[in-house]
């Protein structure tokens, strides 16, 4: 394998691993904080009936509101415990 | 000269570099014992891996590859204390992402695809390795100066021109070419430095 040859390879492979977009990447960062807010969100249904069925309702708008990005593992994690 | 100064700077990042990037296995460590900042710094390690596999190798259309990579996050962040070898986290993380793209695969199929064999062939074995190679070649990136780094994740990883990496980087779109040449050459000789001329040869462990 000549240098030229090596360093195209390394260019392709760097070329290879773009970054995800800044959202995806900052939602994952904050998962901790993110199911710390869960918790709050499953107790707060817990005690408040009508914040309960206001969940269930719509749980994406829910978590917004809570400052929380509503990912699909995070949206599956909440309607499993609200259902529960 | 300025290549001089370059190689010293780069020298100097190196060395500040691999005595300040922690392994993989003690940010497992710092992870499970709860270090939010350890965790930001993981997903962070692991983020370009997760969507190559998904988009490249799997080739899923962007809103699956979303829901594919916050998946593998939010169970590596549950089962993070179930993993029996912190230095395997790599290759852990690897296959749970593989498994993942194959049960997204399945469930937007209208066929039964019940043979799971055919479905990791979706994901060609050449692509899966040269992401492995990718992987080996974007940490090695750290060995260089932040100048190198910058410049070659803009042009080849980000698809900038030269026009845009000058403007940001406030260099003449004249020299960005040479730069960019000289900071390849440069990566190239600390893969030869190492021993690494095949980048992903270290990276084939699997996790059972």
């Amino acid at each position: 394998m000549s240098a030229h040859h090596d360093i195209e390879h390394l260019a392709r492979l760097i070329g290879m691993f773009p970054p995800p977009p800044d959202a995806w990447v900052r939602a994952a960062r904050e998962l901790p904080q993110a199911r710390r807010e869960l918790d709050g969100i499953v107790a707060r249904a817990e005690a408040d009936a009508e914040f309960r069925a206001a969940l269930i309702t719509d749980l994406e708008s829910a978590l917004r509101a809570e400052g929380v990005e509503p990912t699909r593992p995070l949206l599956d994690e909440l309607r499993r415990r609200v259902a529960d | 000269m300025e290549a001089a100064r370059d190689d010293g700077e780069a020298a100097s990042s190196r060395s500040a570099a691999l005595s300040a990037e922690p392994t993989d296995a003690q940010l497992v460590q710092r992870c499970r014992g709860g270090d939010e900042a350890a965790w930001g710094e993981l997903v962070d390690r692991f983020s370009r891996y997760v969507y190559a596999i998904a988009t490249q190798a799997f080739r899923l259309p962007e809103h699956d590859a979303e829901d594919v990579f916050q998946e593998v996050f939010a169970r590596v962040y549950e089962r993070l204390g179930d993993l029996r070898d912190d230095d395997a986290v790599r290759p852990w993380i690897g296959q749970l992402t593989r498994r993942l793209c194959i049960d997204r695969l399945r469930s937007g199929s209208r066929e039964q695809l019940a043979d799971e064999d055919a479905l990791e062939g979706i994901a060609a074995d050449d692509a899966i390795a040269e992401i492995e190679q990718a992987f080996d070649v974007h940490e090695a990136l750290a060995g260089l100066s932040e100048s190198c780094q910058e410049i070659l994740d803009r042009f080849f990883a980000r698809d900038e021109s030269y026009r845009v990496i000058g403007e940001a980087l406030e260099l003449p779109p004249g020299t960005i070419a040479s730069r960019i040449s000289r900071c390849l050459g440069k990566l190239r000789d600390n893969f030869d430095d190492e021993g690494r001329n095949q980048p992903g040869a270290a990276s084939s462990e699997q996790v059972t």
